[in-house]
């Protein structure tokens, strides 16, 4: 066969989100991969910047569904260091906590996903059954299944009763024995086995080299996790080991995940049996007074990077946000190099991308195709002549 | 057998009224056990009927630049092949049209399916279905022969071409899978890569290729296309019944007359949805594998494994034994 161009997305049975490859093959084999991630943009940032700080956690949350509270939290994290406003332990902890569940649960669907992407239907099945109690236990202690709603700045919302965390940690000793069964699997079942071993090389220097973080890099044996590195809440007085492998393909995220999934386990039943007493939130002002600050925080796919930037106001200055997904795509492009149409879905999946949360816009200019970023004062100044363009001069 | 007699046999029992709602069953019965596999409820006994009747009443597609003709034709063509191969399988005792032979009429018939899948992909304008069409092909080569040599095996220890025959010979005896049990085994995966089932649903890979070979395909010609890989199921089943499991005989019973076909047909019955539950066990239990670990793995093991019986088989014939 002559090179073709093979299309996966915007839309595609692989995936759960629109990005696209525009994958050039010959035959099987991939020759060359472009990809195109922006067909989500929201303007979360840009939103987040016109509102008081609780609407802004409120919209801040809603950046990804699936790490919800991760993006929360670091939210919550850097405006109240900005505001001089440091939440009790007793929240500290609950927010530790409802991080863990939902890595916990992250991770569980992530193993579906990718054994779905390999045919392996079974696996599918059961990770999401066991991620049921997961999603229950969240509901149970924050009311919600998605979008927790947990944190308020300076604290959590809802308390923790002792007959919860009894519940609590009876269901989370069930899981810790399901992650075990899971261990064994990943390394027993040898169609998993054929399709990881080996597929998506990342070394541990390309893996730094790009930037990669999370899992993805921790599967290439790169020793790095935010949650010990740069603790935060309750990380710095907690057992934590990080994960790693040095099987640096597939095959190691997939080890390094789920190896996740039993420490994260172990780390829940932990904070619940060591909660401490006391209040769970602190008085914080409206206002924050000038500065920046850059609010790191270990969300189930990597380092998840706010920036915030606040000038006095009960606004924020300025908000980016840096999603795990963004520093993981440019080495899925280089992963990907020389394999076949079949090891797309797998290696795409190996990430865990989450894609309306890393949409950003790029300009490309039609005709040549040049693309390039834009800046404040010609964005502004692009807008009002676009308006004025389409519905004429005030 | 009266010509009134063949003619009820061809269109009522076992032929094709009780071809279409079996068809539909052994689906039924695959997807039940496969859902219990994966610890779901999975869906009641009519979804495969309606299932059908839904694709019949949906819009029928053709795909610009592509002949309406032939994009009809092959399912229709396909479904054919597979419910023809049917009537040569033993279903409550010998065949009335088994023939000497009939064995490998019946393998040709149920290769059939594959070859027009290539043609329907690779006619429908689409990259997905033309790499399906490509790897449908590319898979065609690796699972036929093993398949074949599976098969080969109880009609050289039986001594003849015809299926009728060789359950004849069994049912005096013992099981084909007795003696044979690596070639049974051989036979069954190999079956499941025929059927384009996981671990060897390459060609049609949801994630990689949407539906491969049948992207393009809609409506009364899924629908057509669908029941005839529900009849290559039972069929398949139905013929490896007959080479190893002794079809509808139980060695050392007689039953004559009626009590007789009916005993005849429960054993067929029963080893049929034996055999679909291995298929659906192997299908649960593993995830899928790439074209070319099949193509390394179906000539570096599978063949072998296949010729290795096949010596063995000649052997024990040889020797005379049993």
């Amino acid at each position: 066969m002559p090179e073709v161009e093979f299309p996966i997305g915007p839309q595609h049975p692989a995936l759960k989100e629109p990005v696209s490859f525009r994958v050039l093959v010959d035959g099987e084999r991939i020759v060359r991969l472009d990809l195109d991630i922006s067909y989500n943009h929201r303007g979360v940032e840009k939103g987040a910047e016109g509102r008081e700080f609780t609407k802004a956690l409120y919209l801040i949350e809603r950046i990804c569904g699936i790490c919800s509270h991760a993006h929360a939290m670091n939210f919550a994290k850097g405006i109240e260091a900005l505001m001089g406003v440091e939440a009790p332990p007793r929240a500290q902890y609950i927010r530790t906590l409802v991080g863990e569940l939902e890595r916990l649960h992250s991770h569980l669907l992530w193993l579906g996903v990718l054994a779905h992407e390999i045919g392996y239907n079974t696996m599918f099945m059961y990770t999401w059954r066991d991620r049921e109690t997961v999603m229950d236990l969240l509901e149970e202690i924050s009311g919600n299944r998605v979008n927790y709603g947990m944190n308020r700045l300076g604290g959590v919302r809802r308390d923790i009763s002792d007959a919860l965390r009894a519940r609590a940690t009876e269901g989370l000793r069930g899981l810790a024995a399901r992650a075990l069964f899971y261990n064994q699997v990943i390394r027993e079942e040898q169609t998993l086995l054929v399709r990881t071993r080996g597929v998506g090389r990342l070394p541990k220097d390309r893996a730094i080299a790009l930037g990669a973080v999370g899992p993805t890099a921790r599967g290439s044996g790169v020793d790095f996790d935010v949650r010990r590195d740069d603790p935060y809440a309750a990380y710095g007085e907690i057992p934590l080991r990080v994960m790693t492998s040095e099987a640096a393909d597939v095959f190691g995220r997939v080890e390094v995940r789920v190896r996740e999934i039993e420490e994260s386990v172990q780390i829940a039943i932990h904070l619940l049996e060591t909660l401490p007493p006391g209040e769970i939130a602190a008085k914080a002002p409206r206002t924050a007074p000038s500065g920046e600050y850059v609010s790191r925080y270990e969300a189930p796919r990597g380092e998840l990077v706010h920036y915030i930037r606040t000038n006095g106001t009960d606004k924020a200055d300025r908000v980016s946000v840096r999603t795990p997904t963004l520093a993981n795509w440019l080495s899925v492009v280089e992963a990907i190099q020389g394999r076949v149409i079949a090891d797309i879905p797998v290696v795409v999946a190996a990430i865990d991308p989450c894609l309306s949360c890393t949409s950003r816009t790029t300009f490309v200019e039609a005709g040549t195709g040049d693309r390039s970023a834009m800046e404040w004062d010609d964005l502004v100044a692009y807008g009002i002549r676009y308006y004025r363009d389409r519905e004429g001069s005030p | 057998m009266s010509s009134v007699l063949l003619a009820l046999y061809l269109i009522v029992f076992p032929g094709f009224l009780f071809l279409l709602g079996f068809a539909w069953f052994a689906e039924w019965w695959d997807r039940k056990l496969t859902a219990r596999f994966q610890n779901r409820v999975g869906p009641p006994l009519v979804q495969p009927f309606a299932d059908f009747v839904k694709l019949l009443a949906k819009e029928d597609i053709v795909t610009e630049g592509v002949s309406a003709r032939l994009q009809g034709a092959l399912p229709l063509v396909a479904f054919a092949a597979v419910a023809t191969a049917f009537l040569y399988v033993p279903v409550v005792g010998g065949s009335p049209f088994g023939a000497p032979g009939d064995l490998i009429l019946v393998l040709y018939l149920l290769t059939l399916p594959t070859v027009l899948l290539f043609v329907l992909g690779w006619t429908s304008r689409n990259v997905f279905a033309r790499i399906g069409a490509v790897r449908a092909a590319s898979q065609l080569f690796v699972y036929e022969v093993p398949f074949f040599l599976g098969c080969l095996g109880p009609a050289l220890a039986a001594g003849t071409w015809s299926l009728g025959d060789v359950v004849a010979a069994q049912s005096g005896g013992l099981w084909t899978v007795l003696l044979q049990p690596l070639g049974f085994g051989v036979a069954i995966v190999a079956l499941q890569a025929k059927l384009e089932r996981t671990p060897f649903d390459i060609p049609e890979a949801e994630t990689e290729l949407v539906a491969g070979p049948l992207t393009e395909i809609t409506g009364r010609k899924l629908a057509m296309w669908n029941l005839g890989r529900d009849i290559a199921l039972v069929t398949g089943a139905g013929l490896l019944a007959a080479l190893f499991l002794g079809g509808p005989t139980i060695p050392g019973v007689s039953v004559d007359g009626l009590a007789g076909a009916a005993l005849g047909f429960a054993v067929f019955l029963g080893k049929v949805l034996f055999l679909l539950a291995i298929l659906a066990a192997i299908r649960a239990g593993v995830g899928r594998i790439r074209i070319d670990q099949l193509v390394t793995w179906g000539w570096g093991v599978l063949t072998p494994l296949a010729i290795a019986q096949i010596a063995l088989a000649l052997v024990l014939k040889g020797v005379g034994w049993p």
